[in-house]
């Protein structure tokens, strides 16, 4: 079995694990961090629920080894909520605009969006979020609300 | 008095799901779980002549390999699910054929589709379950295959299942009328094909099945990723021989359903009985891979139609006979295949019908219902004939269909069959006309039809196309709540019908809230656990709302009188001067003067001081089944404006809209939501989705690169207008909503497509409408042309 | 769905790298972003022996400027590509295209080099680094060699890299002063691969003439195709409708794309001939337009 130590930036606290090298970032961690909030949709890289930030860019964990991280900085849907447990505006959005049903790729899209507004500091148009969002597969809302959810996020 | 239903109070699931602290199946760890993962048959039709699965016994890390043999004994064969079977009457009219065809466990002699299970393996994780599975050597020996509905009932197909003799799994036939006289009386008559392919549901979480036995009450654990967990939790009980109540079935926070998981599945009998086997909890998450070839599919219907109409657009009679092809089994009877019978004629008067369905058997995937269970299909038959007829006499489509609608002072219109559950099929309320009129308001028909001229032109293909949809929501025989006062005054709402994205938790607390006159805050509502009451169905079929909404009311009523006469022996009062408000009860005309819900349930404790009047049991809890005389039918229209590329044979949609009526609205946006995500599948299904197989029976759309689920690029906005006629079938008025969204897509964007493409006269009579299909179409036209 | 076993190396730079494959390249994959091979492993159609994750070979990241081209490591990501001021500058026809590249998430990870060395016939930067005529650096622990596109694709993901080679960088010459360029693309969804695609670029004489055509076909055979003929016949016309029409469908008869599910041959040969046509009115119009200081 080929074990790997890494050493990771998860949520701001710094993780140093032993992990099979093929074990992927989204297993880990869910199953080896017990953040169970990054979902596993289709570990193809199509549907974007597994999405997390590395380094602040939004990546497909089910794409990525483990051990590929090992030294980089990770962010989870745990990490949007405040301390006290506040919702992070994008999160009172999607909530006030009903922008998620069974709740399941939530998270990708969370932090799929966190990263778009980041790099756009600017209220985007419909079809720029559209497009933000595009990597993210919803089966239950039909996106509109989530469009909807996002530019109110920017006045929040 | 301030009245929560109808009010868009904001969802008590979000938090929850917005921080990542759900719970979905997949998220649940038990110290010393093993993983499984399923060894699934890579042909179609083949005998398995050997099974040698000892190298993977060894292999380190693997508990165990478990085939079919390993169960015997031990598991009992899956039976139909008796939950579909017909009641009498409607089995005496329809004269149906059905023969028995449940599916193994796990293949024992033979595989009869791609993705059948075939073996399990149970290790450490899945990593080295999936390792081990590479190792299991299985023996095939191939046998000839058929994918074709038509190929399949030819008398020299192979059988599939010998006990059957043929591929036929069932028949019935529908009358209504004088169907010959009709078509006698016709100025024309036009034939033609429809087909509605295959499509699988997706929910984007998987299924999964967790299941732990706890030796000191011997109680059975199982989590599984399911609309129907009482379903589960009876077969699991009849299969491996427990009593039910040993049997404990949670569906915790479900990622969307849709229909393929309203069944029971093997995995969801096998994985509990491994669990008690091994004495070690046992987890199965199913893959995407293994969701493409074995989470059921749906529709897959083929109608060779005829319909005889006069000159004036008006439908005298409409024969169909249609195949349904179900896969390799049916467990279902004729669910969808009825349900297409049943609603295909829609809000259209058409006396005289007759339809024959046959339901035939190929090496595919077992079907299962999904969004709209048969209503898509007879939809896009219906409204394709509806432009058909429009065509050939050159009326527009608007005009023919407001020729044949039932109207309102037909209502309530007797359809002359019986609905699946028995009942006369009657449409009760409702304004068919006023509708399509209000749709047509909103996307400004007469300025479309202007813009479509100047922009043909132009050589620009924009088009407009409706479709219309009736749909039997809220099917019995019933769905049960239970309503508690907590001693800290918190009320407690228990219900049999588990959610997966339909904020039960947020609605019926509105409800319950309004009968307490407190605030939803004040209700914490349960769903997904078959220990909150004895008996429960489920979440399928749009009934969330009627049955289960109407079971809570029923039960916060019953409970709301129980109190108010407890508190009558608290105040030393007769209950009829007594009434309850804000958490309350008080004197009618002495409001300070009263008890709050806390200090009723703690005088509702059985005891010396219990003020429970005497005869009524002590506690503060009722419980509540209500049970639909029969369903209650929702309908609505679709709009659909498109644009077509005729060089490349792209559609886009520029406007999408939706006027339906599902009686009363509990929470406005959470309507909106289902129908809006409901529009986007069926959008699905018009121009995306497609399950295919080869010849040899292989899934070449077995990955997301294949099998194409709409992003936020394809999906527009959808512009929405109400009508909210009551149902009478329920205390509130409520008419289901879940499915429809999903209903008329299909029809509304072929029948645009077919619009825009009027100079060329096209006719799109199958699905998706693929670019490369279109394309041809428009090629294939140009030649007539010239011609 | 989860990855074979495999013994992972991760070199620290270049030489350690190429020593790696050296060793191992016959049982080894490079793992650049993963984006591609990931996905293979998850499904176990591929299982190497060891995994070499270039990831940390800082040698292999970056953009650089050098005179008329722009030098871009084999191990740079589409994100950095798609961000690149000089390239949206010089070489916009790579800004717009790779935008076509799958969605965010996966150009983020993404490489140039993993792009170019897994050879999708309808992947993007296939296509347009044959466009612009650029060259491929393939370097081994032995040899540095520089391969054009119609050297370095043989057929469906299929490359001339040799088991103990990687690629080191692709150059990407700029786009001259007084030229235009388009990118036509039409896929099933949004970020889907493409059914057929077209990158060209149209240098205009000052009579407006056309100067020089560089234009490649993806999707439409095993490697991008470029259609010479039709490069030929443009230069020294006039670029009206009619002459582009007949240009868009000269060597349609040459493409031997292959037919899936999604479009048939027929079908993808056909629009190939759309998308030429869409592609050079637009490329002509910019060049017209003067975009490319």
């Amino acid at each position: 079995m080929s074990m790997n130590t890494v050493k990771i930036k998860v949520n701001g606290s710094l993780i140093v694990k032993e992990i099979e090298s093929r074990w992927l970032l989204s297993d880990f961690l869910r199953d080896k961090l017990g953040l169970t909030g990054t979902h596993v949709g289709c570990e193809h890289g199509v549907c974007g629920a597994c999405t997390v930030l590395i380094d602040g860019e939004p990546v497909r964990s089910c794409l990525m080894l483990a051990v590929q991280a090992d030294g980089l900085e990770v962010e989870t849907v745990e990490s949007l909520a405040g301390d006290d447990g506040s919702l992070h505006p994008i999160q009172k959005a999607f909530a006030d605009n009903h922008a998620l049903q069974c709740g399941f790729c939530t998270p990708g899209f969370l932090m799929s969006v966190k990263n778009f507004m980041e790099n756009h500091p600017d209220l985007p148009t419909d079809e720029e979020i559209r497009e933000a969002i595009s990597g993210n597969l919803c089966r239950c809302t039909g996106y509109s609300n989530i469009i909807k959810a996002v530019k109110e996020a920017y006045v929040l | 008095m301030k009245q929560f239903v109808g009010q868009n109070v904001k969802r008590k699931e979000d938090y929850r799901l917005l921080t990542g602290s759900g719970r979905f199946v997949a998220d649940i760890r038990i110290e010393n779980m093993v993983e499984a993962a399923i060894l699934r048959s890579p042909y179609a039709h083949a005998k398995i002549k050997n099974i040698d699965p000892s190298q993977a016994k060894n292999y380190e890390g693997v508990l165990d390999v478990i085939i079919a043999d390993d169960l015997e004994g031990s598991v009992k064969p899956f039976t139909e699910f008796v939950e579909f079977t017909l009641p009498p009457q409607l089995e005496a009219d329809i004269k149906p054929t059905i023969k028995k065809n449940p599916e193994p466990m796990l293949a024992k002699d033979k595989v009869t589709f791609v993705g059948q299970a075939v073996a399990i393996v149970l290790a450490v994780d899945r990593y080295v379950a999936e390792d081990a599975l590479a190792l299991i050597k299985v023996e095939y020996e191939a046998l000839p295959v058929v994918t074709d509905p038509f190929e399949t009932i030819k008398d020299d197909a192979p059988v599939i299942h010998q006990e059957l003799g043929n591929n036929i799994q069932s028949h019935f036939e529908v009358k209504v009328g004088d169907i010959d006289y009709a078509f006698k009386q016709a100025n024309h008559i036009l034939k033609t094909r429809i087909t509605t392919p295959r499509v699988s549901g997706n929910p984007l979480e998987t299924r999964g099945v967790i299941a732990e036995y706890e030796e000191r009450n011997q109680q059975l654990e199982v989590w599984s990723s399911t609309q129907v967990p009482y379903m589960v939790r009876s077969y699991l009980s009849k299969l491996v021989g427990l009593v039910e109540d040993s049997i404990r079935v949670v569906a915790p926070d479900v990622g969307g359903g849709f229909g393929p998981k309203c069944a029971v599945y093997p995995e969801e009998i096998i994985i509990p009985y491994l669990a008690m086997k091994y004495k070690r909890p046992v987890k199965w998450i199913e893959d995407r891979l293994e969701h493409m070839q074995s989470t059921r599919h749906s529709r897959d219907q083929v109608h060779d139609v005829e319909v005889a109409f006069k000159n004036d657009g008006t439908i005298l009679g409409l024969k169909d006979q249609f195949l349904l092809d179900n896969g390799a089994h049916n467990s279902f009877a004729l669910c969808c295949a009825y349900n297409s019978a049943a609603h295909l004629r829609g809000m259209y008067h058409i006396p005289n019908y007759n339809i024959t369905g046959r339901i035939v058997l190929t090496n595919k995937t077992p079907n299962v219902p999904y969004r709209g269970a048969g209503r898509p299909e007879a939809v896009y038959v219906m409204d394709r004939i509806i432009y058909m007829i429009a065509s050939k006499l050159n009326l527009d489509p608007v005009e023919v269909s407001m020729r044949n609608f039932v109207r309102p002072e037909h209502m309530p219109y007797d359809t002359g069959i019986f609905y699946r559950d028995g009942a006369n099929m009657v449409l009760e309320n409702g304004n068919y006309t006023e509708s399509l009129k209000q749709a047509m308001k909103i996307v400004d028909y007469e300025e479309f039809r202007q813009q479509q001229e100047d922009a043909r032109k132009k050589g620009k293909y924009i088009g407009i196309g409706f479709s219309s949809y009736i749909e039997g929501t809220g099917i019995g025989p019933f769905e049960g709540a239970v309503v508690k006062i907590d001693p800290t005054g918190h009320i407690l709402v228990g219900v049999g019908s588990s959610p997966h994205g339909q904020s039960h938790e947020t609605t019926f607390s509105q409800i319950c809230a309004d009968v307490f006159g407190v605030n939803p805050e004040q209700v914490t509502v349960r769903a997904g656990d078959t220990s909150l009451l004895p008996y429960g169905v489920g979440t399928f079929a749009s009934r969330g709302a009627v049955t289960a909404g109407s079971a809570v009311q029923g039960a916060s009523k019953q409970l709301k009188e129980k109190l108010i006469a407890t508190a009558g022996v608290m105040l030393g009062v007769s209950s009829d001067v007594l009434e309850m408000h804000g958490g309350k009860v008080y004197l009618k005309n002495d409001p300070a003067k009263g008890v709050s819900l806390q200090e009723i349930a703690q005088a509702s404790r059985p005891g010396p001081r219990c003020k429970v009047p005497k005869g009524i049991e002590p506690g503060a809890s009722a419980t509540y089944y209500f049970v639909p005389l029969t369903v209650t039918f929702s309908s609505g229209f679709h709009v659909a404006v498109v644009e077509v590329d005729k060089e490349t044979g792209f559609v886009n949609i520029h406007r999408y809209i939706v006027v339906h009526d599902c009686g009363r609205v509990i929470n406005p946006k959470i309507v909106d939501g289902q129908i809006q995500g409901g529009v986007a599948q069926g959008i699905g299904g018009a121009l995306y989705e497609e399950i295919i197989y080869d010849k040899n029976g292989q899934l070449i759309t077995g990955t997301y690169m294949d099998y194409l689920i709409p992003t936020s690029m394809e999906i527009p906005n959808v512009e929405m207008g109400h009508q909210e006629y009551l149902s009478p079938h329920n205390p509130m008025g409520i008419k289901g909503v879940g499915e429809g969204g999903a209903i008329s897509p299909p029809a509304a964007i072929a029948n645009a497509v077919c619009d825009a493409m009027k100079p060329l006269n096209i006719e799109i009579n199958t699905l998706p409408i693929s670019p490369n299909k279109l394309r041809s179409l428009i090629v294939e036209a140009e030649l007539q042309e010239v011609y | 769905m989860k990855p074979p076993k495999f013994s992972y190396l991760r070199p620290n730079n270049l030489l350690e790298a190429l020593e790696m494959l050296a060793e191992y390249g016959d049982e080894a994959k490079i793992m650049s972003g993963g984006q591609s091979l990931i996905p293979l492993l998850n499904m176990r159609l591929s299982t190497p022996a060891y995994i070499i994750d270039i990831g940390r070979v800082e040698e292999l990241k970056g953009i650089r400027d050098e005179e008329d081209t722009i030098v871009i490591g084999g191990m740079t990501r589409h994100a950095d590509v798609e961000k690149s001021p000089l390239i949206r500058e010089k070489c916009p026809l790579l800004s717009e295209g790779i935008r076509w590249v799958g969605h965010n998430q996966i150009r983020t990870r993404g490489t140039i080099g993993g792009s170019i060395a897994h050879a999708d016939p309808s992947a993007e930067l296939p296509c347009m680094l044959t466009a612009l005529r650029g060259e491929i650096v393939i370097v081994s622990n032995e040899e540095e060699m520089i391969f054009s596109p119609q050297e370095f694709f043989l057929s469906y993901l299929l490359t001339s890299l040799e088991p103990n080679q990687l690629v080191k960088e692709i150059r990407f010459p700029k786009i001259k002063k007084g030229s235009g360029y388009a990118f036509e693309e039409v896929a099933r969804r949004h970020g889907d691969f493409a059914l057929v695609e077209v990158a060209a670029v149209i240098e205009l004489n000052t009579d407006g003439t056309i100067a020089d055509a560089k234009i490649a076909l993806g999707g439409a055979n095993s490697v991008p195709f470029i259609p010479e003929e039709t490069e030929g016949f443009l230069i020294g016309k006039l670029p009206d409708d009619s002459i582009l029409k007949e240009a868009a469908v000269l060597q349609l008869d040459e493409l031997d794309p292959e037919g899936d599910i999604h479009g048939s041959k027929e079908y993808r040969r056909y629009l190939s001939g759309v998308l030429l046509e869409r592609a050079l009115y637009k490329a002509v119009e910019r060049a017209r337009e003067g975009v490319i200081a």
